[in-house]
């Protein structure tokens, strides 16, 4: 049974300290994706549990042992970097072959393993040729197969679709996914792209200025966003924030309009921030707000439309079929049970779960 | 090193010739460039059109400056080719050449790579450290090496000829430059996949920096198959002597023999020719490439 489980993660550059006490504990075989701005700390923490950063406190263990000190080679892990690091004077054999370089393994058992694994990914017919004449997908897939070769219990997986074109990216995040199913290895997986942390993860790690700002499923962190920071970073487009103030029945925004909002009390007269999904809101339907369109971004299935509500600029999406135009005035709906509130000051949930 | 000199200032007139100019000053710019390039091209070819010329000539009409010599002979081809100490010469700078050539790339590569990668106290005093080295030409250096020779009783061996150049500043800055272009993410890969360090070098990082190898390998081989000056003090006995040393010698005290001389000089650019033509395009890119990074 292999857990991956972080203690107290600090790490420190001389003085700055850009990793303040993660814990995280992942389970055997569960897709865990980190992910947050550049800057957050979540390539120091993959490369940390790699062990090609040193740990400055804290505890990493991998399986029932506490890794802080071996080498990567003795973790048992496999890494795939953003630049796929497959060496180009190698074959494609060779590159996977890499990882068995110190295997105690004959050369027969070597080779059945690569090809082995070039049948997995589909790539056999690959195996003799030299990495400058793949396409990017396909050195992805060799960086990939060499991770597999060694079968480690961990795969950490370094942005590695960024270099990548936008369909190729999407056909990639779906292969590593078909993948995951297959092996049932536990990954961990870096990305800054909340898309790719949405629909890889079983759970996802929100990280911010080193610091982890909600650890959940893709549905919990989208529906019950911890605080106002993951509230506007996983969807696209963010998370209208208003700011609103507590009344006996709800909230009353900026504007003055008022919202019931039966499953929540707040104390009369306390300062909050509202917040509310752009699908959540209800073009011509309801009355709530009433403002002019000032953009609008046709996305085929649907309209993305941005009104200018009072002096602030609220998103919302209307039917794509028959969207309003820029110049447009119109309303919208909205229900205070779909909406969010937090506290201005901490911007935490005010929503329990 | 001169031959580093005249490829860095090949590689930049290149770089003038592709930079863009308005067309009216164009045609001019370009008449300036041509007659720049072809007087620098005569100047460049015109020793060695007297060297042939002159491994060509009897020994009485070598000082006159013809260009083509009045009765050509290959006599001269014949008594150099026929007098065993020229072979002799021509093994003892081939070795010494290669050997040097070997360690250099070994050691240049090891430290420039180390300097690269390595982040560790006072790793860029010692790179100024060494860089600053170059500053100091050969002829400054002869005396202390001479001294160091002969206290170690280095004199007249190869060992002597050969200790200087066994490592090269040159040839550090210019690997160091060369595995900046190497991504880290090879090595951790490497070192994820359980390779040492040394490993990583050796079997990642250097087949990376081929080019650079390449080039540098031809700076030092010509450098050392040219060497004259030092080779010249530390060696007495003429078994000893590389072939710059050895073909000075020809003639003897009262009168030099100029068309033995050039006979040798010519048999001796047959190497380095052959040896730049093969690796060429890896000179001119590994010198294009470390003025870019540099």
């Amino acid at each position: 049974m292999t857990q991956l489980i972080l203690r107290d993660l600090v790490k420190r550059y001389g003085e700055t300290e850009v990793l303040h006490a993660i814990n995280l504990d992942v389970a055997e075989g569960e897709f865990v994706v980190l992910v947050g701005p550049s800057g957050c700390g979540k390539s120091t923490t993959l490369r940390m549990i790699a062990g090609l950063e040193e740990v400055t406190e804290g505890e990493i263990e991998i399986g029932g042992r506490v890794v802080n000190n071996l080498e990567p080679k003795e973790r048992n892990i496999a890494m795939v970097f953003q630049n796929y690091a497959i060496y180009p004077h190698m074959s494609v054999r060779r590159n996977i072959g890499f990882g068995l370089k110190t295997a105690k393994l004959s050369k027969a058992d070597k080779n059945a393993r690569i090809d082995e694994v070039a049948a997995t990914l589909g790539m056999t017919e690959l195996l003799e040729r030299k990495p400058s004449q793949l396409s990017g997908g396909q050195r992805q897939r060799v960086a990939i197969g060499r991770a597999m070769v060694r079968d480690p219990a961990v795969f950490l997986f370094d942005e590695p679709l960024s270099n990548l074109d936008a369909q190729l990216r999407t056909q990639m995040r779906l292969e590593i996914k078909k993948l995951h199913t297959r092996v049932g290895k536990m990954m961990i997986f870096v990305t800054h792209d909340q898309v790719e942390a949405m629909t890889l993860a079983d759970r996802i790690v929100i990280m911010k200025d080193g610091h982890i700002q909600q650890i959940g499923t893709p549905a919990e962190v989208y529906h019950a966003p911890a605080n106002t920071f993951v509230a506007q970073f996983i969807g696209a487009p963010a998370m209208n924030l208003m700011s609103a103030t507590g009344t006996s029945s709800g909230v009353r925004l900026w504007n003055g309009a008022k919202v019931s909002m039966p499953d929540l009390s707040i104390a009369e007269g306390r300062e909050v921030t509202f917040g509310l999904r752009p699908e959540d809101l209800k073009t011509n339907e309801g009355d709530v707000l009433a403002g002019t369109v000032t953009v609008a971004e046709p996305l085929g299935s649907e309209t993305l439309v941005y009104v200018d509500v009072d002096g602030s600029e609220i998103i919302a999406t209307a039917p794509g079929r028959t969207p309003p135009k820029a110049g447009d005035k119109i309303t919208l709906g909205l229900s205070g049970t779909d909406a969010h509130l937090f506290d201005t000051d901490s911007g935490v949930s005010l929503r329990a779960g | 090193m001169a031959a580093t000199d005249d490829l860095a200032i090949r590689a930049s007139s290149d770089s003038l010739l592709k930079a863009e100019a308005r067309p009216r000053k164009r045609n001019m710019a370009q008449f300036i460039r041509w007659a720049l390039l072809f007087g620098g091209g005569i100047l460049m070819v015109m020793p060695l059109a007297y060297m042939i010329s002159t491994s060509m000539k009897w020994p009485w009409e070598v000082y006159n400056l013809g260009l083509i010599p009045e009765e050509p002979t290959l006599e001269n081809y014949t008594y150099v080719l026929e007098d065993g100490r020229f072979f002799g010469w021509f093994l003892n700078s081939l070795i010494i050449a290669t050997i040097t050539t070997l360690s250099a790339l070994f050691f240049d590569s090891l430290v420039g790579y180390v300097l690269c990668k390595f982040k560790f106290r006072g790793r860029y005093i010692v790179f100024i450290a060494i860089l600053s080295t170059l500053m100091i030409p050969t002829e400054m250096l002869v005396i202390p090496w001479y001294m160091m020779s002969q206290q170690l009783g280095w004199l007249d061996s190869y060992w002597g000829i050969m200790f200087p150049g066994l490592m090269t500043a040159f040839g550090v800055f210019l690997m160091k430059q060369f595995f900046e272009t190497v991504p880290d993410d090879f090595l951790e890969a490497a070192r994820i996949d359980g390779l040492n360090e040394f490993q990583i070098w050796w079997q990642v990082a250097m087949p990376m920096v081929r080019p650079a190898l390449a080039a540098l390998a031809i700076f030092i081989f010509l450098g050392n198959w040219t060497a004259f000056l030092w080779p010249l003090i530390v060696t007495t006995s003429s078994d000893l002597y590389t072939l710059p040393v050895g073909l000075s010698s020809f003639g003897d005290e009262a009168d030099v023999a100029w068309e033995l001389i050039m006979t040798g000089a010519a048999i001796s650019t047959l190497p380095t020719l052959i040896f730049f033509l093969i690796f060429q395009r890896f000179i001119i890119r590994g010198v294009v490439m470390a003025g870019l990074k540099g």
